[in-house]
This record gives C-alpha cells, sequence and structure tokens, in this order.
C-alpha cells in the first residue's frame, strides 16, 4: 500500500516540474526543432536559443533588475532591522498595533496607489528611473521584512539580555554577542525573499519605467505576442531571468516558506 | 518610563514606520480623492469635481463589472483549487518513501519560476495550438487525429487559472506539510492504538490540526492572487473576458488615460481586499495569542 503512495508522490512530482523541465528542454533545442507537433524529445540540443537570447542586448534589464532588487534589499533591512528590534527585544508599547499596521499595508493592493505614485513621478521627473522603483520596492517589501525579522527577533532569550546588561554590557557588545548570532539566519531569510519579489515584479516596472529602466520581467513581456519561430528564444529568456530565483530558492526551501508565510510556519 | 526613555524607545521604529505611512498610506489617500473627480489626461481642461460618478460607472461600465466578478472568480478557484491540490501533496509527503527529498524540490520549482516567465511558458511552449505541449500530448496518446484544442481561445479563464494553480499549489503544500509536521505525534499513535481508522484520525486529529495553515494558506494566497497582473497580462492581454481589476485598472489608466474611473476602480479593488483582510486579521491574531500562550513565537 505505501508503494502506491510514493508511486503517486513521484507521479505528482513529475506532473508539476515537467513544465520547467519543458522549458529547459525547448530553451535547448533549435527553433524549428522547438516548434514541432508532437514535440521532439530527441531533436539535438544547441545553445542558439541563449545565443539568439544573449544577443538581442538582455544585459540592461537584467542588470537594472539587479540593481532594483539588491538597492531595495539594502534599504528593506536598514528600515526593517531596528523596527523589528522595538517590536520585539525592546518593545514599544502598543507593538502588536504597530505589527498590524505594517500587515494591513500588505492588503492594500498595488493599484490603489499606482496613479497617485506615477504622477509625482511624472511631475519630479523620476518616470523611467531605477532610483524610484527601489523606494516602491522597498515599501512593497517593507512590511513582510518588518514582520519576519520580528518573528526571528522574538527569539533572543530575554533573560540573556538582561544578564548582560546587569554585567554592564554596552548596546553595541549585546547586538554583537547576543542579538547578532540569531538576527543573521533570519537576516539572510529576509534579503532572499525580498529580493525574489523585486526580482519578479512587474506591474510597477511596466507603468514606471521604459527604455532605460526597464527591468528583466519587463524585457520578457516583449515577448507577449511573439509567435512560434521565436519559441527557444523565449523558453530560453524564461530559463536565464528565472535562473536567480530557483537557485536561491532551491538553496534555501525551508527558510523561504517560514518566510512567505510571514514567520508563522516553522 | 520617562517621556524621553520611550521615545528612545521608539526611535528605532520611527523610520520605518513614516516611510510606510508615506509610501503606502499617501498615494492610496490621493487615489480616494481622484477617484470623486472627472480627471481624463486626454482632456485636461474638463476635471473637475464628479462626486459619485465613477464609482457608478465602475458598477454599470459591463467591462469593469465584469472584471468584479473576475476577481472574484479567478481568486476563489485558485486560492480553492490549489489548496485542496496542496493538501493532498502534503499528505503524500508526509509519508516516507524513496526520493521523497527530490520530489518534494521537484514540487517546489513552479513556484520558483519568476511569474511573467510562468505565463510565457504556458502561453507559448503549453497552450500553444499548433506546437505547444498539450496538444503534441495529446497527438502522442490518440495519433494523428487526435483533437488539438485552442486553449486560450476556447477557455481563456480556465487556462489563466490553471497556469496561476501550477504555480500556487507548491506553496499551500510547503504550509500545509510543515503544519502536518508539527503535529503531535503521541495523540496520532493513542488513536490508532484505540482502532482509529486512517479516516477518522485525519478528520478528528489532522484537518483540526491543520485548520490555522489551510486558514493561513487561503489568507496569503487570496492576498497575491486578487492582485495578479502577471498571468492575465501575458496569457490573454486581459482579453475574452479574462481582465480581473488590477488589469482593468491598468488599462482604464495607461491606454484610456482614465484618471477618476482607474482610481474608483482601484479603491473597489481595496474594499474587496478588506473583506479578506477582516478574516485575514483574524487569523493572524489567533497566531500571535497563541505565541503569548505558549511562549514560543508564532
Amino acid at each position: 500500500m505505501s508503494r502506491v503512495w510514493g508511486v503517486l508522490a513521484w507521479f505528482s512530482g513529475l506532473l508539476f516540474f515537467a513544465p520547467v523541465a519543458w522549458m529547459v528542454l525547448t530553451s535547448l533545442h533549435s527553433e524549428p526543432d522547438a516548434a514541432t507537433n508532437p514535440p521532439s524529445l530527441a531533436a539535438p540540443l544547441t545553445l542558439d536559443g541563449y545565443r539568439e537570447f544573449f544577443g538581442s542586448g538582455p544585459w540592461p534589464p537584467l542588470l537594472n533588475s539587479l540593481s532594483a532588487s539588491v538597492g531595495s534589499t539594502v534599504l528593506v533591512l536598514l528600515l526593517a532591522v531596528p523596527a523589528a528590534y522595538a517590536l520585539s527585544v525592546k518593545k514599544v508599547e502598543k507593538w502588536s498595533d504597530v505589527l498590524f499596521f505594517f500587515l494591513s499595508t500588505k492588503m492594500l493592493p498595488v493599484v490603489a496607489g499606482l496613479l497617485p505614485i506615477y504622477l509625482v513621478a511624472q511631475y519630479a521627473g523620476l518616470l523611467d528611473n531605477i532610483s524610484f522603483l527601489v523606494v516602491l520596492y522597498t515599501s512593497m517589501n517593507l512590511p513582510i521584512a518588518v514582520w519576519l525579522m520580528r518573528s526571528f527577533l522574538a527569539e533572543v532569550p530575554g533573560e540573556i539580555l538582561e544578564a548582560a546588561a546587569l554585567d554592564g554590557a554596552g548596546l553595541p557588545t549585546i547586538l554583537r554577542r547576543v542579538v547578532a548570532p540569531v538576527a543573521l539566519p533570519g537576516i539572510a531569510a529576509t534579503s532572499l525573499i525580498c529580493f525574489i519579489f523585486s526580482w519578479n515584479e512587474l506591474l510597477f516596472a511596466r507603468v514606471l519605467t521604459g527604455v532605460v529602466a526597464g527591468t528583466a520581467p519587463v524585457y520578457l513581456t516583449g515577448f507577449v505576442t511573439s509567435q512560434g519561430l521565436f519559441l527557444a528564444k523565449v523558453c530560453a529568456a524564461a530559463t536565464v531571468v528565472s535562473l536567480p530565483v530557483l537557485v536561491a530558492g532551491f538553496a534555501a526551501q525551508d527558510k523561504l516558506v517560514q518566510g512567505l508565510s510571514l514567520g508563522a510556519v516553522k | 518610563m520617562t517621556a524621553a526613555a520611550r521615545w528612545a524607545r521608539r526611535a528605532p521604529l520611527l523610520p520605518a514606520l513614516v516611510f510606510t505611512i508615506l509610501v503606502t498610506q499617501l498615494p492610496f489617500a490621493a487615489t480616494l480623492v481622484i477617484s470623486l473627480m472627472r480627471w481624463n489626461s486626454l482632456d485636461p481642461a474638463d476635471r473637475g469635481f464628479a462626486g459619485a460618478d465613477n464609482y457608478v460607472a465602475v458598477f454599470t461600465d459591463p467591462d469593469l463589472r465584469s472584471a468584479v466578478g473576475t476577481t472574484v472568480v479567478l481568486t476563489a478557484v485558485v486560492v480553492l483549487v490549489s489548496l485542496l491540490l496542496g493538501l493532498g501533496l502534503a499528505l503524500l509527503l508526509d509519508r516516507r518513501f524513496a526520493g521523497r527529498g527530490v520530489v518534494r524540490t521537484m514540487l517546489i520549482a513552479p513556484f520558483l519560476v519568476v511569474p511573467v516567465a510562468a505565463a510565457l511558458l504556458w502561453k507559448h511552449a503549453l497552450y500553444n495550438p499548433e506546437y505547444g505541449l498539450f496538444n503534441g500530448a495529446l497527438t502522442w496518446l490518440f495519433g494523428e487525429g487526435a483533437p488539438q484544442p485552442e486553449w486560450i481561445s476556447e477557455m481563456p479563464l480556465t487556462a489563466v487559472e490553471a497556469s496561476l494553480v501550477w504555480q500556487w499549489t507548491p506553496f499551500m503544500m510547503l504550509i500545509l506539510l510543515a503544519g502536518l509536521q508539527s503535529r503531535p505525534q503521541d495523540a496520532v499513535e493513542a488513536a490508532r492504538v484505540d482502532g482509529a481508522t486512517p479516516w477518522q484520525v485525519f478528520r478528528h486529529l489532522t484537518l483540526p490540526h491543520l485548520r490555522q495553515y489551510l486558514e493561513l494558506g487561503a489568507l496569503l494566497g487570496s492576498i497575491y492572487v486578487v492582485q495578479n497582473f502577471d498571468a492575465v497580462f501575458t496569457i490573454t492581454s486581459g482579453g475574452l473576458g479574462t481582465a480581473n481589476l488590477p488589469y482593468a485598472v491598468y488599462q482604464t489608466f495607461y491606454q484610456a488615460h482614465d484618471y477618476g474611473r482607474a482610481s474608483a476602480a482601484g479603491v473597489v479593488v481595496v474594499l474587496g481586499s478588506i473583506v479578506i483582510a477582516t478574516f485575514a486579521l483574524r487569523v493572524v491574531s489567533s497566531l500571535l495569542r497563541e505565541e503569548g500562550r505558549t511562549g514560543v513565537r508564532a
């Protein structure tokens, strides 16, 4: 009986994985081989799709995505870590109300502020500008980061903090010796999640950037109406753009779930 | 505590709080104001107070009204189906079998493909009627005369939903798997010893324990799926009755340049989200209460 369940699990795993495998396989076929019916599994492999993709100038969008994602992740951490400290270690009054406020902003759909943000960008000459995207991505990820960092910092044992303070340890020492060891894995997980969300973001980037600051997802939208002649190239593009997230996600599966469920699931 | 000490304690919190209010709350307040205005950027001279006109338009304009319905259906279907599939997969993965780690990793992959890339993959490599994998698989199975449906034009909303279910099922599975693995094993053992059937164990022990995790998955899934833009934009470009509110807002403002109406539609999205959020906050506060009670973190 248990063998049946194992087979079923394998079958489901392969079924869900098949589109991803298909994307990679198609990206390694020549364009004529990629677009046949029925699909040719045994067609010779080639890197032409990738050559085509990298020849079509994807570096600026990829680098834009990289700087927007890294920039906003750094800014998020600078804001979220102290805030989480004030919400868990040295708690401010009404800390849970403040925490809920942060979460509630996450339930405010992006489209609800899109137009004023667009108008501000237009008025301030910030359209098609990566720095403006960095600010927006920071606001998008800050609530999640505050929640996550708080749940990590909540693991700092209070008694040790008090004992250290009684022993006359100053704040820098306490932060370095007691808080940092608990916080660092949390900071790594939080950074990963913020990076992924920024890397994936399309709506803001689509509306607010264009020629100069377009990100990788915006670049991918150029393929929305493309026809079958470019199937291998489309698949190569989708693979390359997804690769950082796939690698990071596989490497940190557990942290990822915990983070995406706002620290609620260990 | 003195006032100075209280402010010292608040200081680390303030930058994040001020930033969040400035970048999320102010734009929404502005959206509210614009939603009450007559404002089309193609006709800048005719700008003024419009009262509830834009809201009336949102609910009487057949396109926007259908976008409201589409959003509800899309969100409900994607969240429920991926939650059920995720539950099934989590139950399978909770058992021991050879290669469990590999299967788990394969199952996570859909969630890790960049959303636009995933949508392109479905549109071009899977759904395409001439060379997509789906019709190719039908040809493999049934030979030359196999039916070759035009997936996207024949069942546009289902096509969008299927791609989203594929992306979100792994997420639900991971949350529910974590729930299953945190289940106290001694109660299950005791029930088995007392002769409970697997179904009874599931119905009376596992499911109640999973309830919180199911709610959490539904909540987080809803927050993201209700806002979905990438799949609708990429797979159907909002055509064939698949435009949801985020897409409709995007189009009203980006293509029709009707700022007032777009803002009103945006406010309607927010109202819908408040319904979800009310439910959501209850779930999350129960998690926090649990933390207070047992001393472990939520």
